[in-house]
């Protein structure tokens, strides 16, 4: 659209353009509602049922947990009006000197430590193999993507019989296999949480990793080839670095899904057993915001864990953004 | 190329408008009507939920059938209770937004004092009758069920007082006798339940769940504690009473099936008394129509240190009651339906489809009929006048999982000194329960 560029368009609100002016000349009325509503207005039409969802679903629980974390708040039916004192920072006083809240924070970090690289890992290698099979390609990407649309209660039922102490993994193992058994060991409990949360993931990932492949030019790899690059070079030299955007929505989606930790230690290790070696903040803001009725505490634990995740997903982007640099 | 930065002023319209959303959905969120005091009188229909299993689903029809028949002007509909991870959490948040029905039959004591504090029940005592009609229905039980404030909150409804389930089949593997299993105090327990592991009978002796759930202590600690103490609560006059010498004993005995392996620490998917895991389980009448074509059981009372009677022994209740809830505008039907629902006649409707001991006195007298008819339940019966329930007391459920934490980590896992840990867990609960 070149003849575009070299034509000198008149603004539809630019002072010389009849259709700009009113009866007065209607300058003034025009920057205003320009100031006010931009100049596609039909945008804000358009954009607002998104705007209107993300007001709804995002930003009042936001608020209003932000809010309750600085009051002495609990659920009350319609009708009951209950004083919600202002308490300051003691809900949070309280959640950070809970042993049981530190411990729940520093499991995350453990869960984080382990699953985010071997997510980005596995998913990565395993789209590249995929990219590349010519023989029951559909095969594996189906069978990669089954766990993670399984419902978890039904997967973690295998898990549970698989790493019991007289399970298949245990009998494999024999006298190497960890004594108490993996999901009732205090040292293991989190890593195979981690373990679980990667598999039953891997298969979205891959696929995320398999559309960014295709983007990646074909004609990287023969350039890359000719110049002498090997497969292990050729994959750091070009896949890596092609994939990158998509490597950043996966390390974002890994660190926010696993701060969000919930489902597995609930139902994989009975609570956040062993002995509490499992529990995460969100298993703790269940108990403590719904099962025991204090959403002030609740909501504390989940302004820290927001304030954490989004430190977390910063470092993150400055790091991806510098290697991109 | 990366896209623009929204302006500052931009963004700082987006936090403003944002907060002023918040505020004013705040606002809205402290506002709503209530129940006024015409609605204790008010007739008309009324929605009620039930649970959502076969029997109780059975019981549910009938009651409201018999009555929308007897009462074409108050309408009476039935709903099961909508599924969550558990009643009580579809409870609790039905009373904040407001949807909660009039009657709920399947109300846990341990949840009432939350659903109280939220000004989500409507005082039972309030009618005119309702104290007199539920302490002449349940006698001296009664009182467990009453609030801080002396008023009920609740119908005591109906209890499943927990005993000893055997698997007689696995019993007589092991070498013992079946018709005479010697379970009665702490040292036959054990020594039977090291017979059963030790002779292949089954895997383990007994699996109550190991996980952390603050309900769960209710079938392992609590009826063998009830027992030991001739009927204590785990806390009473806002003092918890398990760090005594009993409470410990009572540790001290799990520990030890643990310690020995005689019970699993794992998960168990599935019953682990019915799918051969386990030569004994500790649950209450319920139980009997899901075992009994799958099991040769046998039922005793909970063991205690000392050979106590067993018509002196008490066990945990179990019990699941009825609550009449704020929203309801037509308390006056509300109050005659759950008045009919609890009937004599519909007490021996709920037995005969249940199996479940409705609350109220002279049981095996009442419905002497059915327990000659079903001798299964006779033993159940007794012991249903001789049940603690989990204490009224505000923190309920903070108290029950502090006390669930502690045992994990003492008893299930053996990670702490029981009495250190049980002295911790005691300063806290103690914190908890004298909270208002």
């Amino acid at each position: 659209m070149t003849t575009s560029a070299t034509r000198s368009p008149v603004p539809r609100d630019h002072p010389a353009s009849p259709a700009a002016r009113g009866a007065d000349g209607g300058r003034h009325r025009t920057s205003l509602f320009t100031r006010l509503f931009g100049r596609q207005p039909i945008g804000i039409l358009l954009a607002a049922p998104y705007a209107v969802f993300i007001a709804v679903i995002f930003a009042f629980p936001i608020g209003f947990a932000v809010y309750m974390s600085f009051t002495d708040y609990y659920f009350t039916a319609p009708g009951v009006t209950v004083p919600h004192p202002f308490v300051g920072l003691d809900n949070y006083k309280t959640v950070l000197t809970d042993p049981a809240v530190l411990a729940s924070f520093g499991h995350i970090g453990i869960f984080l430590i382990l699953n985010v690289p071997l997510t980005v890992a596995l998913s990565l290698g395993l789209a590249v193999a995929l990219n590349r099979a010519v023989h029951f390609r559909t095969f594996f990407r189906a069978a990669y993507y089954v766990p993670y649309v399984t419902a978890s209660v039904a997967v973690v039922a295998v898990w549970l019989v698989l790493f019991r102490s007289d399970g298949l993994v245990n009998q494999i193992l024999g006298p190497l296999a960890p004594d108490p058994s993996w999901l009732v060991n205090s040292t293991w409990a989190m890593p195979m949480i981690a373990l679980f949360v990667t598999w039953k993931q891997l298969g979205f990932f891959i696929l995320l990793y398999l559309a960014a492949l295709q983007n990646v030019p074909k004609e990287l790899y023969e350039s890359a080839s000719v110049d002498g690059a090997g497969a292990w070079r050729s994959f750091r030299s070009v896949t890596v670095p092609g994939v990158r955007q998509a490597t950043a929505l996966v390390l974002l989606l890994a660190i926010v899904t696993g701060a969000n930790l919930f489902t597995e230690p609930y139902l994989l290790t009975g609570g956040g057993g062993p002995d509490g070696a499992s529990t995460t903040p969100v298993l703790l803001m269940y108990q403590q915001g719904i099962q025991q009725g204090k959403p002030s505490t609740a909501s504390a634990i989940g302004v820290v864990l927001v304030i954490l995740v989004l430190i977390v997903a910063l470092v993150n982007r400055r790091l991806t953004e510098r290697s991109e640099r | 190329m990366r896209p623009s930065r929204p302006s500052r002023r931009y963004r700082h319209g987006v936090a403003a408008a944002v907060l002023a959303g918040a505020m004013v959905l705040t606002a809205c969120g402290s506002s709503g009507g209530g129940s006024t005091s015409d609605a204790a009188s008010a007739k008309g229909p009324i929605k009620i939920w039930y649970s959502n299993n076969e029997q109780e689903i059975a019981w549910g029809q009938q009651v409201v059938a018999a009555w929308n028949a007897a009462n074409p002007n108050e309408q009476v509909t039935a709903e099961q209770i909508p599924t969550g991870k558990s009643s009580e959490d579809v409870i609790g948040a039905a009373i904040t937004a407001g949807t909660e029905p009039c009657l709920i039959y399947n109300t846990s004591p341990a949840a009432v004092p939350g659903f109280q504090k939220q000004g989500g029940l409507i005082d039972l005592s309030s009618f005119a009758d309702g104290t007199s009609y539920i302490e002449t229905r349940t006698g001296e039980l009664a009182k467990q069920y009453a609030s801080a404030d002396g008023h009920y909150y609740q119908m005591p409804w109906k209890s499943n007082p927990v005993m000893i389930f055997y698997n007689k089949d696995m019993f007589t593997k092991a070498g013992i006798d079946p018709t005479n299993p010697q379970l009665a105090t702490y040292d036959e327990f054990l020594a039977t339940a090291k017979k059963i592991v030790d002779s292949g009978a089954a895997p383990f002796a007994i699996y109550p769940a190991p996980s952390s759930e603050f309900y769960q202590s209710w079938f392992d600690f609590y009826p063998l504690f009830a027992a030991a103490t001739g009927g204590k609560q785990l806390v009473a006059d806002g003092k918890s009473q398990f760090n005594s010498p009993e409470g410990l004993a009572v540790a001290n005995f799990w520990k030890q099936i643990y310690a020995e392996k005689l019970a699993g620490n794992e998960t168990h998917t599935g019953d682990s008394f019915s799918d051969g895991t386990a030569a004994m389980a500790i649950v209450g009448p319920w139980a009997i129509s899901v075992y009994k074509d799958k099991v040769n059981w046998g039922v005793v009372p909970v063991p205690t240190a000392g050979a106590t009677a067993a018509e002196q022994i008490h066990t945990f209740s179990d019990a699941k009651n009825v609550g009449m809830y704020a929203s309801c505008t037509n308390q006056g039907t509300a109050w005659d339906f759950l008045k009919f629902s609890t009937s004599q006649e519909q007490d021996g409707q709920l037995l005969t489809l249940t199996g479940q001991m409705p609350l109220r006195t002279d049981l095996p007298t009442t419905y002497a009929d059915y327990f000659a008819a079903n001798p299964d339940y006779k033993l159940f019966a007794d012991q249903a006048a001789r049940t603690v329930e989990v204490p009224n007391t505000p923190n309920s459920v903070e108290i029950w999982q502090t006390f669930r934490d502690a045992w994990t980590s003492a008893v299930i896992f053996g990670k702490s000194d029981v009495q250190q840990t049980m002295t911790d867990a005691a300063t806290k609960i103690d914190q908890l329960a004298s909270q208002t």
